[in-house]
């Protein structure tokens, strides 16, 4: 009896937060549509770029799906590679093969490599090449590829929990309300709120970036100032997302519900996963997602060693997602009181 | 428009509605509501739940804007940022920060209104010996009583010296020691020349002010003081003569 009417109560509940119940059948569908754009698109091709490479092998390489360039000498292709348009350069020097490997993504580096040693095994060169990395080395583990990425998905993870819900409850406890009807100005409270949490955010990144790079150990080749600047930037970007969000959401647990909405779908186009296989008007996608560009541009800093004219852009567009989530948080307390 | 003098004038009301109608949707909150409240004046806004006291309150402070009509304060036209400084509310929730202290609770406010330095500390020491909560500033508030933390936020509202106290329900699930006690408190300000209008479903408190507005689905039923309002209805309790003015406005509707 007791059992019935609590379970009744559960539908009835259910049943009035709609949003909750749409929720439970369509976020995981969202979830397992991305995930199999991701990882069941097209073949990847890696591109290699061929310098001095005798036809035969190019036709092996190209019978194995390898996405072949033929530059005409060895520096058109170099620059090639640094700009991450080639995955690996294959070169003959005075007779002998050799392979640069880019080295960004330990699983690109595989694929290349396992290509590279069934067209040989094929009997199309005698000789085996010597294989040289322009980035990390054959010890790069696949966390170190990751880590980058993990970082800045984890400081935007809680920072968008944290700030979401401490707005969430201003509101709720009636304090929102309260503080409105002092003389505050709405930008003075988004303003408030960023530079309370941006202690918080920038005490996290430090700590982040110090216990990643000298406790774990993740491969590092640039500079840690850099790295610091970038999770800054991702977490503000949080902060702001997040507050801009709880004004959508009346409940604590309205906000978790933003997790597979808001959260998952950055994870998928954060580079975790090798986008290449993806339909390329679906990678265009990850251009409106904060995370792309805060991963981006930690990849380039830990892996490659970039410096600022190398991931600059980035800093602009997290800038930019800031103010725009800012703005229009401003403009949503006018939900609150109208002046 | 109205031509409202850019100064506050001494003599204005302390707040002046003026044909005020506010929708939510489809929904008539308050119809063609006129009224003023003149300076001093201890006002209490009758009504049960639901006939739209808040939604009135928070039209008169700005925080809401009416769809119909002209809402001016002290003889400035609202909303107006800057009035904001001139009232304080105190709503039907808490509104605290639990984490804070009491002083700190107090100090954030206190800011939020300009006041810094010993001027704050000296008010929120005067606020504090108001309400007696002196010993207790100290104390984080989620470890406050019901009672204490409803003190506490009467001595927020108190904070900046406001002209104007707009209190909703301030007694709502209050002992009688301590609902006496504010009230006793509220018509001290009032006698130092603060006006306040308080909003109440209680009949008993509403006799305590010096006039009543009774408020029913929306409409300001009657405005008199406690006594005249008895005597148009011909009763002897503000109970009965809310009943009897309620069954008069049902019919006109």
């Amino acid at each position: 009896m007791r059992i019935k009417a609590l379970a009744i109560r559960i539908i009835h509940q259910f049943i009035k937060d709609k949003r909750t119940l749409a929720l439970l059948f369509l976020a995981p569908l969202l979830v397992l549509s991305l995930m199999k754009l991701i990882f069941d698109g097209q073949t990847v091709s890696p591109a290699i770029g061929a310098v001095d490479i005798p036809p035969t092998l190019i036709e092996k390489m190209e019978q194995l799906h390898a996405d072949i360039t033929v530059f005409a000498n060895a520096s058109d292709a170099q620059s090639a590679l640094g700009t991450g348009d080639l995955a690996a350069i294959l070169q003959l020097d005075g007779g002998q093969p050799k392979l640069i490997l880019e080295g960004s993504d330990p699983s690109v580096n595989k694929a290349v490599l396992l290509l590279l040693q069934n067209a040989f095994q094929n009997g199309a060169a005698s000789t085996s090449p010597t294989i040289s990395y322009l980035h990390g080395g054959p010890d790069m583990a696949a966390f170190d590829a990751f880590g980058p990425v993990l970082i800045g998905f984890f400081s935007f993870f809680f920072v968008f929990l944290l700030a979401g819900v401490s707005f969430l409850r201003e509101r709720t406890s009636g304090t929102l309300e309260r503080l409105l009807a002092t003389p505050i100005r709405r930008s003075e409270i988004v303003s408030g709120y960023l530079a309370g949490f941006g202690i918080f955010t920038l005490l996290q990144a430090s700590l982040i970036a110090w216990f990643s790079v000298d406790v774990l150990g993740l491969y590092m080749a640039g500079s840690i100032g850099y790295m610091l600047v970038i999770n800054l930037l991702l977490s503000l970007t949080a902060l702001t997302l997040g507050t801009l969000l709880s004004s959508f959401a009346s409940s604590e647990f309205q906000i978790i519900q933003f997790i597979p909405l808001v959260i998952v779908p950055q994870v998928f186009f954060s580079g975790l996963f090798n986008l290449d296989a993806m339909n390329p008007w679906l990678q265009k996608l990850s251009l409106i997602m904060p995370l792309y560009y805060g991963a981006d541009a930690m990849q380039g800093i830990m892996i490659r060693g970039e410096g600022w004219m190398d991931f600059h852009r980035d800093v602009y567009v997290l800038i930019g997602f800031s103010l725009l989530f800012a703005i229009l948080n401003v403009l949503a307390l006018k939900k609150h009181r109208r002046m | 428009m109205h031509a409202f003098p850019n100064k506050p004038l001494a003599s204005a009301p302390a707040v002046e509605l003026k044909s005020i109608s506010r929708h939510f949707g489809n929904h008539t909150v308050l119809q063609d509501i006129t009224l003023a409240i003149p300076r001093g004046q201890l006002f209490g806004l009758l009504g049960p739940s639901g006939s739209g006291k808040t939604t009135l309150i928070k039209l008169m402070t700005g925080i809401d804007r009416a769809d119909k009509g002209t809402v001016a304060m002290l003889g400035e036209p609202m909303p107006q940022l800057k009035m904001l400084q001139t009232f304080g509310y105190m709503a039907q929730a808490d509104a605290l920060y639990a984490e804070l202290t009491g002083k700190q609770n107090l100090a954030f406010f206190g800011a939020m209104f300009g006041l810094k330095g010993a001027l704050l500390q000296a008010r929120i020491q005067s606020v504090a010996k108001l309400v007696d909560l002196t010993n207790h500033l100290n104390k984080q508030t989620s470890a406050y009583s019901g009672g204490m933390k409803r003190r506490l936020s009467l001595a927020v509202a108190l904070l900046h010296e406001p002209q104007l106290l707009v209190l909703d329900e301030p007694t709502v699930g209050i002992d009688p020691v301590l609902r006496q006690s504010i009230w006793k408190e509220l018509s001290a300000l009032s006698k130092q020349g603060v006006t306040i209008i308080v909003t109440t479903h209680v009949m008993d408190e509403a006799e305590k002010c010096d006039r009543l507005g009774l408020i029913r689905g929306g409409k300001l039923i009657a405005v008199d003081t406690p006594k005249g309002i008895m005597e148009q209805s011909g009763t002897t309790t503000i109970e009965e003569a809310f009943i009897a003015f309620g069954q008069a406005g049902g019919e006109e509707a």
